[in-house]
């Protein structure tokens, strides 16, 4: 192995959230969660909303949670584009809970399919949400 | 001749305006920099963004079959453009560039007898296009950038072009804004939406890839297969580069504002530095005049 790091970046339409080298990065991707070692075969894969682990030195380092999004790899390069990206520990449970509260609201009162389909999304993105804080973390 | 109190009212007049240009320059420059961050700090997802739906789009053998959005109608009968201007005036030829640009481009579309419409971000392009071309105007959109430019507003953008494409409203869909390049030159840059051309994307591709050392010919696996992945990193690209065009439009909008505002603060001295000699000059002539009047009539006795 000529490699040992692989270079995860994780970008928002707003910023370049994150770009660092590291050992491993699980995504949970559109299929199935994968994970990226250095060395992985190219692929692009859609991202639905959940949890990436950043591993380093055999543990996880962080845990950013994404609410869908795209996610490119290459033999040395792992690169995720996010519609949104929290860490982990940073979501505030009351504030999704009132979210979910809202969109499960809105979804009961939207009228046309557009407006149903955009409290689905939100609804699913606040469950996943609450998902990413009870999950137990990998070790 | 006009009298003192004239030239009095003029200066202060101008000494006014100049305060006030003056104070929006401070105010363009501050939120330059801002915009200016803002604009940067996007272009890394933009960028990534092109790369990968390049290479989805060159791995997608049988074009037909491929989504719309990236293959076309193949037709190019009804153009729709979307047209970033400013909301608010005092900008130097911000939106003037931007408006000549479309004119052109709409005559000579229309002279290729194709049919032309317009989608307008922004109220002062609507003014402007609204006597020559009022018919081809389909909506304005404004208050885009209240206080900074959102991806929920570039979303719900692109999601209405999405629409009316999905609707056969239109074949061809340009977007055209002020390109930031310096806080003093605005480049009016057409980009085409749909369907997505690859040459559009190409320039920042080619460096990248010079860069990462890997070229657009790698062979990727999809996860899910290639349509599935288009179906719905198109319709995401367009709401990127809506939302890419109104960052740079409002940074270029600044940046603009500040030139044209540093430049009239410039003239409004000037002009008060000119009136003030004027002013000088009638009242030592009316003394001297006074004078002249006193000695006279005292010669006179």
């Amino acid at each position: 192995m000529a490699e040992t790091a692989v270079q995860f970046e994780l970008v928002s339409p707003e910023q370049l959230l994150l770009s660092e080298d590291v050992e491993m990065v699980v995504v949970p991707g559109g299929e199935g969660d994968f994970g990226v070692l250095p060395g992985h075969s190219p692929m692009i894969s859609t991202v639905r909303p959940g949890v990436i682990h950043v591993f380093a030195s055999g543990s996880v380092s962080s845990r950013i949670f994404v609410a869908g999004g795209f996610a490119e790899v290459t033999g040395s390069r792992c690169t995720v584009l996010a519609e949104e990206a929290l860490v982990v520990d940073d979501i505030d449970r009351a504030q999704v809970e009132t979210d979910l509260q809202n969109a499960v609201e809105d979804l009961g009162g939207a009228s046309d399919p557009t407006e149903q389909k955009a409290a689905e999304d939100r609804a699913s993105t606040a469950r996943a949400k609450l998902a990413a804080i009870d999950a137990p973390v990998y070790q | 001749m006009p009298s003192l109190k004239d030239l009095r009212v003029r200066i202060t007049s101008v000494k006014s305006t100049q305060r006030i240009t003056s104070a929006m320059k401070m105010v363009a420059a501050a939120k330059l920099r801002r915009a200016q961050e803002q604009a940067e700090a996007s272009r890394p997802y933009a960028e990534r963004m092109e790369r990968m739906l390049g290479s989805v789009a060159a791995s997608v053998s049988d074009v037909s079959s491929a989504p719309p959005l990236l293959a076309g109608t193949g037709k190019d009968d009804v153009h729709l453009l979307v047209i970033m201007t400013t909301d608010r005036g005092l900008c130097g030829g911000f939106n003037t560039n931007i408006g000549r640009w479309a004119r052109q481009q709409i005559r000579s579309l229309v002279s290729d007898g194709k049919q032309v419409k317009l989608l307008i971000v922004g109220r002062k392009g609507f003014g402007m296009l609204r006597s020559e071309f009022g018919s081809m105007i389909i909506d304005t959109i404004e208050d885009t950038a209240k206080p900074t430019p959102k991806f929920d507003t570039a979303a719900a953008i692109a999601s209405r072009v999405t629409t009316m494409f999905d609707d056969g409203e239109f074949d061809v869909c340009t977007i055209v804004y002020n390109r930031f390049e310096s806080a003093l030159s605005q480049i009016v840059t057409p980009l085409q939406l749909i369907p997505f051309s690859q040459d559009a994307a190409g320039d920042d591709k080619k460096e990248d890839d010079a860069a990462t050392g890997d070229g657009p010919n790698v062979a990727y696996d999809y996860e899910p297969e290639e349509n599935a992945i288009l179906a719905e990193l198109l319709p995401r690209n367009l709401s990127v580069q809506v939302f890419r065009a109104m960052l740079e439009s409002f940074a270029s909008e600044q940046g603009a504002r500040m030139a044209a505002m540093d430049n009239a603060t410039r003239n409004a001295g000037d002009l008060i530095d000119q009136l003030t000699i004027n002013y000088n000059r009638t009242r030592q002539a009316f003394i001297t005049k006074e004078l002249i009047e006193i000695i006279s009539g005292a010669e006179a006795l």
